[in-house]
């Protein structure tokens, strides 16, 4: 038994329509993001280091929804959150509200590591930001062309979602696809949070959950992304990270979920997962992926697809969209 | 089966020589609390509605740190934060509040008039003016008292918080300073109604001289504040180690996944976290109540349909 693991996502809940393109630019990132992640562990990086590595990377690229490329507030603004848990000791950073910071689960980490506190918000966490010098850009790195024309879709479609009128042919695609997530049709929602864990040779689990949040969501709002317990879990027995509908996922405290039924229950990596998606997200929907200390990954969701990636030491390796 | 109640006005390292007139005015407000939430109960008030009742008066008060009475930041300011469940599972959280009177109201609003959980400071703010809450100037939470702390933590405390000198020890610490009850008075309710219906909710003024934006584990779902089928739980003590062990969270998954009592899932909960950092109030949908700490003390009440009731700071207990 034994032997390192790694898991990446890019956010459950995908658009059955989503243009091939897009799925095969998604499906190299999440390659490129594993390649990295298994590089550093090779190299013998702790798992708290990799997690970190593999987000940042994740963040920087603009194709998902987090760092550059995050989803925009309801006044078109960038407001990003992250959170990061090391599960040898449960350490744990946190940060919501970020609008310059390039990297947010860095500062997250940053947090944990320089700061008496496990979680800092808004303004405070950019003043912190100053502080210890990280990257920072200014709001237009963040904000990409295509997000600022899913807002408008956004912006539509919530208000016909709120006011029962007929969609008009600027989102037939509520139409086309009645699927919808958190009241937005799903072509719109672009979920697309991040996350990674890691299991390193040593037995170490992390976990690390970087997002924008929600398209037009309400200043202010937060998700479960830096929440620990819901979107991030990592403790002596495994790395969770969390991808959904963010409201679910706080309510059935998902994360630690997977660990609590491991180590309450006894149940092992694959049944504790299936038992917290099938059971603990209600009407929910919303996906995670999850390592243990012995080795094992497993990505779970019950939506269309989920974004995701994992590989083992022994040489397994997936990278995939759909069920 | 019947109806159970419990509050608390924080946990800490509450000096057993408290002066009494510390220690009078608090347990004045806790039982004076406790007979409002009793009353709601036997009213049929639904728990929702006896737990934010009971909050607010508990906020309202100067003498817990929660509402008027919080605590402040190292810029001399409140950030009030709060959070609600009930056993449905519904929740609502908001941090950083700086005019809102009652923040666990707001956190209330949060969870019946948005689609979302959680907000934070403007944007929490703005929808507070939006939902027409009672709001003041900031001066309104700011005691002499809590200006009296804050000066005395800078002095006592201006290395431990100093984060740019990272030590072994800083990540684990949001330790209090050694005046004795300045730390503590987050405050809290759990109730059951004779249905089984649950609802908890938390609320704070946070940690003395924390820094601008810190959020603790009050306002976050599963840490400081838990609801579902089986029981209600509040939880205080320090944000980092209750964040950590997903305390309140934890007792109900003790209850539901190890089939524990209530009260051997409170005290496996609390005892699960280092000693001195935590107590918790908790009831069961059966109308059992459990109030374990493991710090000096904790500013607790509570009471039962069969006519218990209790009010207490130290182990040794006090009981009318």
């Amino acid at each position: 038994m034994g032997g390192w693991a790694i898991a990446v996502h890019g956010g459950a809940g995908v658009d059955p329509n989503l243009p091939l393109q897009r799925q095969e630019d998604a499906k190299m990132l999440l390659t490129r993001c594993l390649d990295l992640g298994i590089h550093a562990l090779r190299s013998n990086c702790s798992a708290i280091d990799v997690v970190e590595l593999v987000v940042r990377e994740l963040e920087t690229d603009p194709l998902f929804n987090s760092g550059r490329g995050s989803a925009l507030t309801e006044e078109g603004t960038v407001e990003m959150e992250a959170s990061i848990m090391d599960g040898p000791k449960r350490r744990c950073g946190a940060v919501s509200g970020l609008t310059t910071v390039k990297n947010p689960i860095s500062l997250a980490r940053l947090v944990m590591d320089k700061s008496p506190h496990s979680y800092l918000a808004f303004s405070g966490a950019e003043k912190f930001a100053r502080e210890q010098g990280v990257e920072l850009e200014c709001n237009d790195y963040f904000v990409t062309e295509e997000n600022v024309g899913m807002l408008e879709l956004a912006r539509e479609a919530n208000s016909i979602w709120l006011d029962y009128r007929v969609p008009n042919e600027k989102c037939s695609a509520s139409v086309e696809t009645p699927l919808q997530m958190n009241g937005l049709p799903i072509s719109v929602y672009a979920p697309e949070t991040v996350g990674c864990v890691v299991v390193d040779s040593e037995g170490r689990c992390a976990a690390a959950t970087s997002t924008g949040g929600l398209m037009n969501k309400k200043i202010g709002r937060i998700g479960d992304s830096p929440l620990i317990g819901s979107g991030t879990y990592a403790c002596g027995v495994c790395g969770v990270s969390c991808t959904g509908e963010g409201e679910a996922i706080i309510r059935g405290t998902l994360a630690r979920e997977v660990a609590a039924v491991m180590e309450y229950k006894g149940l092992g990596l694959q049944e504790a997962v299936n038992y917290v998606i099938e059971e603990r997200l209600d009407e929910g929907k919303a996906g995670l992926i999850a390592v243990s200390s012995n080795g094992e990954v497993v990505c779970g969701f019950n939506t269309t697809g989920m974004f995701r990636g994992c590989a083992t030491e022994d040489g397994f390796m997936e990278v995939g969209i759909w069920k | 089966m019947g109806w159970a109640i419990a509050l608390h006005g924080g946990a800490g390292d509450i000096p057993l020589s408290l002066s009494l007139d510390r220690r009078q005015p608090r347990e004045e407000t806790l039982r004076r609390c406790l007979h409002i939430g009793v009353q709601a109960l036997k009213e049929q008030k639904p728990p929702l509605d006896v737990v934010e009742l009971v909050v607010r008066e508990l906020e309202n008060c100067p003498h817990f740190n929660a509402g008027r009475g919080s605590v402040l930041t190292t810029n001399g300011t409140v950030e009030m934060e709060a959070s609600i469940m009930d056993g449905k599972k519904r929740c609502g959280a908001v941090s950083g509040l700086t005019t809102v009177v009652n923040a666990i109201s707001l956190a209330r609003l949060v969870m019946e008039k948005t689609p979302h959980i959680y907000l934070a400071f403007d944007g929490a703010e703005a929808f507070a003016r939006e939902q027409g809450v009672e709001t003041t100037d900031p001066s309104y939470f700011i005691t002499p008292q809590n200006i009296e702390r804050l000066k005395q933590a800078k002095e006592a405390n201006s290395v431990q918080i100093d984060y740019t000198q990272p030590s072994p020890q800083a990540t684990v610490q949001e330790t209090g300073i050694g005046n004795g009850d300045s730390q503590i008075g987050t405050v809290g309710c759990v109730a059951v109604d004779n249905h089984g219906n649950l609802a908890a909710a938390t609320s704070t003024g946070g940690l003395v001289n924390k820094m601008v934006g810190r959020i603790g584990d009050t306002p976050l779902i599963g840490a400081g504040t838990y609801a579902n089928h089986l029981c209600a739980v509040s939880a205080t003590g320090k944000g980092e180690a209750i964040i950590r062990g997903t305390v309140a969270r934890d007792v109900a998954a003790l209850m539901e996944f190890k089939d524990l009592s209530l009260e051997a899932a409170a005290a496996c909960a609390v005892e699960s976290v280092p000693k001195g950092n935590v107590g918790l109030i908790a009831v069961s949908a059966s109308g059992e109540v459990a109030m374990p700490f493991n710090t000096t003390g904790m500013f607790r009440a509570c009471a039962t349909e069969d006519g218990y009731s209790e009010i207490a700071i130290w182990p040794s207990n006090m009981t009318e």
